[in-house]
């Protein structure tokens, strides 16, 4: 076969988690900004241009884990319990924000703790998948078929500065939104968050790219080594025409530019993790072909997502539309 | 911890979460077509009290929706967090009908809910009702690939095993319709109309309770009671059908459920209606039984041969205790749902379903009785399947994860803290909702001291509604 259904997989399943990724992550980032709105109709506005959308955007978040559950079980069954502890705290602190949404419009005494339900919910769920994503970049250790660990062993100074970067990601991602999706206060208090997180943001991507490479032979080989290096230059010189775009958009007052820029920073990021992994899945020990499940359960979801996602795409997309736009503050049903 | 190790504290959060989790789903699906119907009828007919119960029911819905998407991510991670020894092994045969249920069903709700909540006046009446549409299509569908996992697990078929110990896939075709799918997905998808209905019902009956002539409370009563009467006994069918179905593949269960310890060679098994099961001395005492009519339930004879407990060995069986009640839960509220339906067509046909109080308090009553049965009929099936993931293949002790007791007790505390505090928090906040009236029906005593005593003919219309769904 010239195209090996792991590897299609492997491309269907990055595209899910870099799809949640930057979807729930302008949504989780407006939840991290949700204290600096200064007024209640200013923190109305700032949820009301995501509470359409936030669904559908964590829809991804159960595709990433139920897809890798389906095609690469044997990652799944590793990489959860390695991760237990930070997948179990973004679980609930998801659940903090997720009711937030609707409990924060049926209560005027209490309104105040779903606010901060909000917000906690968003930074810790946000810190929690920074960590996870460092914990799986230094590696996991397996033994057979099992995760070989301990409860602790994915808090390292590395997987904290992962977590803290993330963070600042998804604000960024968040502030950027609220730029390009109202008018108003809220979109000259994001307009200044967002110079001052992108900035930060950029810092800590190149923090993380700096160290990643010596945490594991392979990594360091994959970047720094001719002809590969002239392939990985690519990534960071991308990632400085992003940032530049960032700062023109903000400057000049295009309001799409920067978030249009700060979804290509995560995309580049994205892809540069990608170029570490390959071709593991569980890094340093299980790669891609090892942990596929076996072809007949490749082929009977594959046949399904060819038809599927391009509609869930197409739908998806079509929601976007009828939302699209300047949200009206005026707006809503509650 | 507590004096539980790792596997008892993994079973203890599964149940906890999935407990907690199926309540909403079960309100959502039904509650999804629900309003597709108000929807469509609005459309159809024009009456603003269609639309009215839309937007009023609307809300319920989006804080319910929202509680069972978080409580719903957390499962979708469960199976790899707690048991990821079943999904290393599992995945490949149930992974992949997982990843339908997202593809087909979660991303369609998910996509046309903001739509559905928000979008009215952007999209237009019509795409708005496909909206909704999409939105009840999303709920069943999800039905439809989850209870077809489970039912793999329950009778599984069309797999083998390969050479690292995993169940792989064979035939597609026998693995989604497994022998005990059909039924299965039937009797959930009526449970969940049906508590979806007593839902409707009840909220109808303390709105009646309060203004008889209230034409939304009517409307949502009416539906209600009709739709209780053609689902509770297509439900008890369909229930009979699938105990037949359970007795043919997992007899170990059936004999929990009916208590039997003793097998029947030649049949004539005894129903036991109420006792105390002594699993240790392999009895029930102080039972209450009507002769033969297990054996005529189960068998349709007299003479057939039923198994009982001790045809199994002792670490195969199911506890007896918790099946053999949770059924009995179930069966009962069952038959109280009917009645309840019996009640409200009788006086239906006498034209004085909306003044009966006692019908209306009644409602009341069983408005959560089809969670409970819910609950009921899901631990029976599952509590009933032990002491195997996968039946008869798979034991629960060798499906685990290897995470500490610690961690796992840890985070057992923080479900049930935090399940209890804010969907304890949802609850409240739904029932505030369903205590304000649905806005648009004039009450009559509104309208001024001349009509205040008599009946309008206006709201009679209600009464020639034929049941939806």
């Amino acid at each position: 076969m010239i195209l090996d259904l792991a590897f299609i997989w492997a491309g269907l399943i990055a595209f899910a988690v870099l799809a949640y990724v930057i979807l729930d992550g302008f949504d989780l980032g407006v939840g991290i900004l949700f204290p600096l709105m200064r007024t209640e109709a200013d923190k109305d506005l700032a949820m009301n241009t995501v509470a359409p959308v936030w669904d559908g955007n964590e829809t991804w978040l159960v595709l990433g884990g139920g897809g890798l559950f389906a095609v690469f079980p044997l990652a799944y069954a590793v990489i959860m319990p390695a991760l237990y502890v930070p997948i179990i705290v973004m679980l609930l602190a998801l659940v903090f924000r997720g009711v937030a949404f609707e409990f924060r419009w049926r209560t005027r005494r209490a309104k105040f703790l779903w606010d901060l339900s909000f917000f906690g919910g968003s930074l810790v769920a946000t810190f929690a998948q920074g960590v996870a994503l460092g914990a799986l970049v230094q590696g996991i250790a397996v033994e057979g078929r099992a995760y070989a660990g301990g409860n602790w062993d994915w808090l390292t100074p590395f997987s904290v500065l992962t977590g803290v970067a993330l963070v600042a990601g998804y604000a960024m991602l968040g502030a950027t939104w609220l730029v390009m999706k109202t008018d108003g206060p809220v979109r000259s208090v994001a307009h200044r968050l967002s110079r001052w997180l992108g900035g930060a943001t950029l810092a800590l991507v190149g923090l993380v790219s700096l160290i990643t490479p010596f945490l594991n032979p392979l990594y360091l080989e994959r970047w720094f080594t001719f002809p590969n290096a002239l392939f990985s230059a690519f990534v960071p010189a991308l990632i400085l025409i992003a940032a530049y775009l960032f700062h023109k958009g903000l400057r000049e007052g295009r309001d799409t530019w920067p978030f249009l820029s700060a979804l290509a920073l995560f995309v580049l990021s994205f892809m540069g993790l990608g170029i570490s992994f390959y071709p593991y899945m569980v890094p340093p020990s299980l790669t891609i072909r090892e942990v596929a499940a076996p072809d007949e359960s490749l082929w009977f979801l594959l046949a399904g997502a060819l038809v599927l996602v391009p509609m869930i795409l197409a739908y998806t997309g079509y929601a976007y539309w009828v939302f699209r736009g300047k949200v009206d503050p005026a707006g809503g049903y509650h | 911890m507590f004096g539980l190790d790792a596997i008892e504290l993994a079973r203890i959060q599964f149940a906890f979460t999935v407990s907690f989790h199926i309540i909403f789903p079960a309100f959502s699906i039904g509650l999804a077509s629900y309003l597709a119907v108000l929807n469509g009828l609005h459309l159809w007919t024009g009456r603003d009290v269609y639309l009215t119960l839309f937007n009023y029911w609307k809300k319920i819905f989006a804080v319910a929706f929202g509680m069972g998407v978080v409580s719903g991510i957390v499962m979708s991670y469960q199976f790899g967090t707690n048991w990821s020894v079943f999904a290393d092994k599992a995945g490949p045969v149930i992974g992949p009908l997982m990843g339908y249920e997202v593809l087909s069903a979660f991303f369609l709700e998910a996509g046309f809910l903001g739509v559905m909540l928000f979008g009215r006046d952007k999209v237009g009446a019509r795409a708005h009702f496909l909206a909704t549409l999409m939105v009840a299509l999303g709920t069943l569908g999800s039905a439809f690939w989850i209870l077809s996992v489970n039912s793999w697990m329950q009778t599984p078929q069309g797999h083998a095993i390969n050479d690292v110990g995993q169940f792989v896939p064979v035939d597609w075709w026998a693995i989604v319709f497994n022998p005990s799918f059909p039924y299965r997905l039937v009797h959930m998808v009526l449970a969940a109309y049906l508590t979806t209905a007593l839902v409707v019902g009840a909220v109808g009956g303390w709105h009646l309770l309060r203004d008889r002539a209230h034409a939304g409370a009517r409307t949502m009563f009416s539906m209600a009671m009709g739709m209780l009467i053609v689902v509770a006994p297509l439900q008890i069918f369909a229930g009979d059908l699938y105990g037949l179905n359970t007795l043919e593949h997992q007899p170990a269960k059936i004999a929990a459920m009916e208590g039997h310890f003793e097998p029947h060679p030649e049949g004539g098994a005894p129903l036991i209606l109420f006792g105390i099961p002594d699993a240790d001395n392999e009895r029930v005492a102080y039972k209450v039984e009507i002769p033969y009519l297990s054996s005529l339930i189960l068998t349709h004879d007299l003479t057939s041969p039923l198994p009982g407990l001790t045809d199994f060995p002792a670490d195969e069986r199911p506890p007896v205790g918790i099946v053999f009640w949770s059924f009995r839960v179930m069966v009962a509220l069952g038959f109280a749902m009917l009645g309840l339906g019996l009640w409200a067509l009788v006086l239906r046909l006498r034209g004085t379903m909306y003044d009966r109080r006692w019908l209306h308090r009644a409602a009341i009553a069983m408005g959560p009785a089809g969670f409970v049965a819910v609950l009921a009929g899901w631990i029976t099936t599952e509590v009933g399947r032990q002491p195997w993931t996968v039946y008869g293949l798979l034991s629960t002790n060798d499906s685990v994860a290897p995470v500490e007791a610690a961690a796992v007790g840890a985070s057992l505390v923080a479900f049930i803290l935090i399940y209890f505090t804010l969907f304890g928090a949802g609850t409240f906040y739904i029932l505030r909702l369903m205590g304000k009236r649905p806005d648009g029906g004039t009450p009559m005593r509104d309208l001024g001291p001349t009509r205040a005593a008599g009946v309008t003919p206006a709201p009679a219309v209600d009464d020639t509604f034929i049941p939806a769904e």
